[in-house]
């Protein structure tokens, strides 16, 4: 399927400084046969605050796997602050990067799971100086530190200790954000993050998620179902559907004046034809 | 009595060096290591323990081979009981959620890393069971190593029977293997407790003190030898 | 004669190898399993219809059959029978043996029948009997047949046990002419080979079987 958009202005290099945080150029990827994503370009500047929606199945998830490599695109580049991510153009050809390479690049790059993905091995506090202490190479007593502020900030100071299996989901969610901050990445992806909660833990994880927009510069991709916090966090909105960006618009734009009739009959199905309920805190 | 634990024992810390190495090489991506990996397992899994033991100790002499029968014995049990748990140690790898391997990819944790810090812990709380199971096999597999002029117990037992009677001699043969395979099972059902309330799953240590029914995922995992 | 490999030898020993296996090997494996199971879903019912103290009592015999040598359960019956044929006595205790292993197998696929196909019978007022045998035991007995058959090939590589009570089954029969040549290395070679060549395709069957069973629930 050749593409003649803007492949061509070569992505061999970048220049970091004024380069976007994220850049999909002409991203595809398939599972065997089945296409998930086709021809995707997007940017996400620094500092942007990008919420991702769309019916299950549209590609939202398949995108943030991307960025932090747990998937590879099997067409196009990605690239993060001007840096080709899994793939690049070398000599005319789509060649993959050396895991050494990939491996800086996702240093930079933190996740937070839907399951959180805690390690049940280990106590909170070890969970979250883990990556800290064996991948940046922080000494333990630093480590440490940071990790008890990041508890104290997500509300969980005397858990430390504690196993994850022992804490409720929400909770659980609240370190594995605080884990994610303790690598102190540049890009943060939120999957879904309250979607495996119970309705009435929602709310205490959203308002950290909040906070850390407020207070941070960090550049978040978001996949999320909770409309109210897309409109409150992000500063854009890109409406997926079939593997492809149908509408792209500010919040207050999308969820007020949807334009096309795909995110129209989308947001009419999650808010439960109460699109008014949507409104500006 | 003693040269029955010295060889399950020793066969026990063999097989658990073999199990962890064809184990983690049976699932690397590169195909001539896994190939040969599998091979091994298969080859030790398929051809009888008591066919193994009598090749270490009657066919390696005619190469000029001649091993202990001692060390033939523990080389027999834990190459044969070893290739068995490497498969234990490969499921239990696999069981391990994806999810887990995604955080620590998230987190940017080395292979190394990745193996020895998060995901082997978890593992071995899940194969502790099956390998409990393949303990006590490897107990009661140490009876054929009279068939090799080893005097364990199986074979003072005999001259037990000689010297007194059939039904006492063997009574207090059986009892001493029961005994001594649940010791054993108590120490790992205690390992067990351990590993789980590592991972924050408190059991109440009551639990420990019951001989667990051997686990049917055993058999699912290919059978077993006793 | 200090050749690696010596063919002839080889051909010699293998018509041996291949009529203890029919004879003993194979008729050993196939009756002893057949007891297994039958007897170990007797144990399994019988342990859930019976008051607790004799479960228990029943639950402590199979863990003693279980956790001890075969082996030494074979000398022992065969100086305690003087009087019953060695392959008769090598059966019994196979089947024994492996049914106490069964019987676990057919526990847990008792207890994986929900709870409502109990009441069912009960709301039906069907008998005890009826209960078990048109309802319970044809449900809990399907996901059992990989595992008898996982303990079929234990017992077929478990076969060489044999020769401690004299039975000439394939190890012994190499035994003894790699004895009378002085020449183990094709006998015992071949062994291992006729074991594996029995063994493998037989276990990629049965976690094939597996496999088909885990996908029809």
């Amino acid at each position: 399927m050749p593409t003649t958009t803007d492949s061509e202005t070569a992505p061999e290099s970048g220049a970091p400084a004024t380069a976007p945080a994220i850049r999909f150029q002409d991203v595809e990827k398939r599972f065997g046969d089945n296409v998930v994503l086709k021809d995707l370009n997007f940017e996400v500047s620094k500092g942007d605050r990008v919420t991702l929606i769309g019916p299950s199945g549209s590609g939202k998830t398949t995108i943030l796997r991307l960025v932090m490599t747990l998937e590879k695109a099997t067409g196009g580049y990605i690239h993060i602050n001007g840096e080709p991510l899994t793939h690049e153009l070398r000599g005319g050809k789509r060649v993959e990067r050396s895991e050494k390479a990939q491996k800086q690049i996702r240093k930079r790059i933190g996740m937070v799971f839907q399951q959180f993905n805690l390690f049940p091995n280990m106590t909170v506090l070890e969970n979250i100086i883990e990556a800290p202490v064996h991948v940046l190479g922080q000494s333990k007593e630093q480590a440490t530190r940071r990790a008890m502020e990041l508890l104290e900030s997500v509300g969980l100071p005397n858990k430390a200790k504690a196993h994850p299996l022992q804490l409720s989901g929400g909770q659980q969610q609240r370190v594995a954000i605080a884990r994610a901050l303790a690598m102190d990445p540049e890009i943060l992806l939120l999957d879904e993050v309250t979607s495996a909660l119970d309705p009435e833990i929602v709310g205490e994880v959203l308002a950290i998620l909040r906070r850390i927009a407020d207070t941070t510069d960090i550049t978040m991709l978001i996949v999320t179902h909770e409309m109210q916090f897309a409109r409150d966090v992000s500063n854009r909105v890109l409406m997926f559907d079939g593997g492809r960006i149908v509408e792209e618009a500010t919040p207050d734009v999308m969820f007020t004046e949807p334009k096309h009739e795909r995110t129209q009959a989308f947001l009419h199905a999650v808010l439960g034809g109460q699109e008014g309920q949507i409104g500006t805190h | 009595m003693w040269i029955t634990l010295q060889l399950t024992l020793g066969g026990a810390l063999l097989a658990i060096v073999i199990a962890v190495v064809l184990g983690l090489g049976a699932r690397v991506h590169n195909i001539v290591v896994r190939g040969l990996c599998r091979t091994v397992i298969e080859f030790f899994r398929g051809t009888s323990l008591v066919v193994q033991l009598f090749f270490l100790f009657f066919v390696l002499p005619q190469f000029g081979l001649e091993l202990p029968a001692m060390v033939c014995g523990i080389l027999g049990l834990g190459l044969n009981y070893g290739a068995y748990a490497a498969e234990v140690v490969r499921g239990s790898i696999n069981a391990v959620p994806a999810g887990q391997w995604e955080a620590t990819t998230a987190l940017s944790l080395s292979k190394t890393q990745t193996m020895r810090r998060i995901i082997f812990p978890q593992a071995w709380a899940l194969m502790i069971p099956s390998l409990t199971n393949y303990l006590i096999h490897m107990l009661k597999g140490t009876a054929i190593v009279s068939f090799i002029t080893l005097s364990d117990l199986t074979f003072h037992t005999e001259q037990l029977r000689v010297q007194t009677d059939t039904f006492f001699a063997y009574g207090v043969s059986l009892v001493i293997y029961f005994v001594v395979a649940y010791i054993l099972t108590l120490l790992m059902n205690g390992l067990e407790v351990r590993a789980k309330h590592r991972l924050g799953r408190g059991e109440p240590l009551r639990e420990a003190l019951s001989v667990k029914a051997p686990n049917t995922t055993v058999a699912a995992e290919g059978g077993r030898s006793a | 004669m200090n050749q690696v490999w010596d063919w002839d030898a080889a051909w010699a020993v293998l018509p041996e190898l291949l009529m203890a296996f029919v004879h003993v090997t194979l008729i050993v494996t196939v009756a002893s399993t057949a007891i297994a199971a039958v007897l170990g879903l007797l144990i399994a019912i019988l342990r859930m219809s019976v008051p607790k103290p004799v479960a228990v009592v029943i639950n402590f015999i199979g863990d003693f059959i279980r956790m001890t040598p075969i082996v030494v359960q074979l000398l022992f019956a065969y100086w305690t029978f003087l009087n019953v044929e060695p392959l008769t006595i090598g059966i019994a205790v196979f089947g024994i043996h492996y049914s106490t292993y069964m019987a676990e197998v057919y526990r847990a696929g008792i207890e994986s029948v929900p709870k409502g196909q109990w009441e069912a019978t009960t709301a039906l007022s069907m008998s005890k009997t009826r209960t078990w045998t048109a309802v319970i035991v044809p449900q809990a007995v399907r996901a059992t047949v990989p595992a008898l058959g996982n303990y079929a090939i234990s017992m077929f590589k478990d076969t060489p046990f044999l020769l401690s009570i004299g039975v000439v089954e394939m190890v012994r029969a190499g035994l003894t002419f790699g004895g009378n040549n002085f020449r183990y290395m094709e006998a015992i070679t071949l062994a291992g080979v006729i074991f594996l060549l029995a063994s493998y395709p037989t276990s990629l069957l049965i976690s094939r079987l597996e496999k088909r069973l885990a996908y029809n629930y």
